[in-house]
């Protein structure tokens, strides 16, 4: 079903080779396997073309580590065509060594906070983004919070009640006596 | 404290969305993350000068729980109750967004009581997220009556849910395979008799506030946003419905059964915030009528399916029957496990479009979960609608947008 999709033969039309693979969802929607340069052509191709995919859903990171499949991560973009109902989906598999995609904000601006979201949770940088920051995590984080190897639990306790606090000698007593809590 | 290298200290520690240089008479003027017309810890920079608003750089993040990462952790019968506390003026919504995106990966649809039964709670979820937007919005420009009157008709809600489930607002009650336990037989009555009165208490707040000359003046012509503009930063809901685009999921793409309903999608033309209270108002009579046909057309029957590997046997046939309680057991301490896969189905929430993407390794814990969330994705657009309102015009606008910080945040 998913190849005789009019997104597939509409995509493949305008990047060629750029698109790797098709799958489908449990929902039965499509999911175009995207190669990153080709990814800004792809947005605008079904932005565009006749069935007009102009709401961008969202864009998020995957993290396969562990899965053992392919490149490490994959950046999902989700779209729905108010037009024809529906929604197809693109994922653009992304290597551990060079976690660059180009940003599609000039296709949607929607993409511009989720692009963030993908950067501050994953580390996936997004070419061309007029403001890549951190937007969930605070600004001087030094992690990925939603990578595999990061854990549940990582981040360090900044204040805390504890009053003798031994793996974290530097940290403030929030105006305690030592031995009282 | 606010000296001009302050300023510069301050704009170059956070992220601006535009590179924005303080001028002689512009001012950074910092709004939140503590503010009581925020709805919630949302820190507002606004670039002012004089009462002009020149630019704002919304700055979110101070409700982060690490949601997405935490369900990576949980079984999935653990996720659903985190699931309430998202958005938690939608938990239902929450809930059924959840469920129905892992029914899917499970390829199991729920019994006839269960579906219709999910609709009515869903409605009844929304109509009272509604009163609060329309009361907190009111409150925000001074209009405590109304708020007090749109928290005393969502009592009578949350008492429904406590009747239900034992819980006024988290309830965790829709789950994947059907509800946590059957409706209470009282249940019917108890709606009806709720949504009896609804009509004429809303009829009280248009007669306090549609053409109130204070309402008018700071909600007409305030943020507007045209069909373009919503479609291009990807703004859904009753946002989306004020400009103009008749976009529905119950509609468009239904769920849950929603095509069996006979409801309007309520629409305005004007985009502004005026248009936005007046979509909600109207958008509470139409989840009175869909609860109405609902409850008439409420089958009897079991309320989640028949497979003990998805779902708890009935607590009486956990002392009689060895199977039952092996089934239990199995639950309770490894879950369920979801066939490998991946699934978006987003469902339509108060506040836009709110849709879970699971991937599914196989195991009884999700691998990814994604949330997009509506408020996350609304919020956006704040700069480009607020760009040249003036300062006060803020808050209507942020009313009017009506985000809830734990589905900005997660």
């Amino acid at each position: 079903m998913a190849g005789s999709d009019p997104a597939v033969a509409l995509v493949s039309a305008s990047i060629g080779d750029g698109l790797l693979a098709v799958e489908e969802d449990r929902a039965g929607n499509t999911i175009l396997i995207v190669e990153r340069g080709s990814i800004r052509g792809a947005c605008q191709a079904l932005r565009d073309g006749e069935e007009k995919f102009v709401h961008l859903s969202g864009i998020w990171g995957v993290d396969y580590l562990g899965m053992g499949l392919g490149p490490r991560f994959a950046v999902v973009y989700h779209l729905y065509s108010p037009t024809s109902r529906r929604r197809v989906a693109i994922k653009v598999p992304v290597e551990e060594s060079d976690p660059v995609v180009p940003s599609v904000v000039e296709v949607w601006p929607a993409a511009g906070w989720h692009e963030r979201e993908t950067f501050d949770m994953f580390g996936i940088r997004f070419e061309g983004h007029p403001n890549l920051a951190r937007i969930l995590m605070p600004e001087d984080t030094d992690f990925y919070p939603l990578r595999k190897d990061f854990p549940l639990g990582g981040e360090e306790v900044q204040f805390t009640h504890t009053p003798e606090p031994a793996h974290l000698p530097h940290r403030p007593k929030i105006g305690l006596e030592k031995g009282k809590t | 404290m606010a000296s001009a290298s302050g300023c510069a200290e301050v704009e170059i520690r956070m992220a601006v969305e535009t590179r924005f240089l303080p001028e002689e008479e512009t001012m950074l003027l910092n709004m939140g993350p503590q503010h009581p017309a925020t709805h919630g810890v949302l820190r507002l920079v606004l670039a002012l000068d004089g009462e002009v608003v020149k630019d704002v750089t919304p700055v979110i993040g101070y409700l982060h729980s690490g949601f997405e990462k935490t369900y990576e952790n949980k079984r999935y019968q653990q996720c659903v109750t985190l699931t309430d506390r998202m958005d938690y003026l939608n938990p239902l919504g929450n809930n059924l967004a959840f469920a129905l995106a892992v029914e899917k990966l499970l390829g199991i649809e729920v019994p006839p009581r269960a579906q219709v039964a999910r609709v009515i709670l869903a409605e009844l979820t929304r109509i009272q997220s509604h009163l609060v937007a329309v009361g907190s919005g009111a409150l925000d420009l001074n209009g405590t009556t109304v708020m007090m009157f749109a928290f005393r008709e969502r009592e009578e809600f949350l008492d429904i849910f406590e009747l239900c489930s034992g819980q006024r607002m988290m309830t965790s009650f829709i789950r994947p395979g059907g509800l946590a336990k059957d409706l209470p037989p009282e249940f019917p009555e108890r709606v009806l008799a709720v949504l009896e009165g609804l009509p004429d208490r809303l009829a009280d707040y248009h007669r306090l506030l549609t053409r109130n000359p204070i309402w008018l003046d700071r909600m007409v012509g305030v943020g507007k946003f045209t069909a373009e503009q919503c479609i291009e930063w990807g703004v859904t809901g009753p946002v989306l419905r004020s400009a103009g685009v008749p976009r529905d999921l119950r509609k468009d793409t239904p769920y849950c059964g929603y095509e069996n309903y006979d409801f309007n999608v309520i629409t305005r033309e004007e985009g502004d915030c005026y248009a936005r209270y007046l979509v909600r108002m109207d958008e509470i009579l139409e989840s009175i009528k869909i609860v109405k046909q609902a409850l008439a057309r409420l089958p009897e029957g079991p309320y989640v399916v028949d497979d003990y590997k998805l779902a708890f046997p009935p607590r009486q046939a956990i002392s009689d029957n060895m199977e039952a309680l092996i089934h239990h057991f199995k639950l309770a301490t490894e879950g369920y496990r979801v066939p490998a896969g991946e699934v978006y189905l987003p469902i339509e929430s108060p506040r836009g479009e709110l849709g879970f993407y699971i991937v599914s390794d196989g195991s009884s814990r999700p691998y990814r979960v994604h949330v997009r969330t509506p408020s996350f994705a609304n919020l956006q657009s704040l700069p480009a609608m607020a760009r040249g309102s003036m300062l006060a015009d803020m808050v209507p606008i942020i009313a009017a947008i009506d985000p809830i910080l734990g589905d900005v945040d997660r």
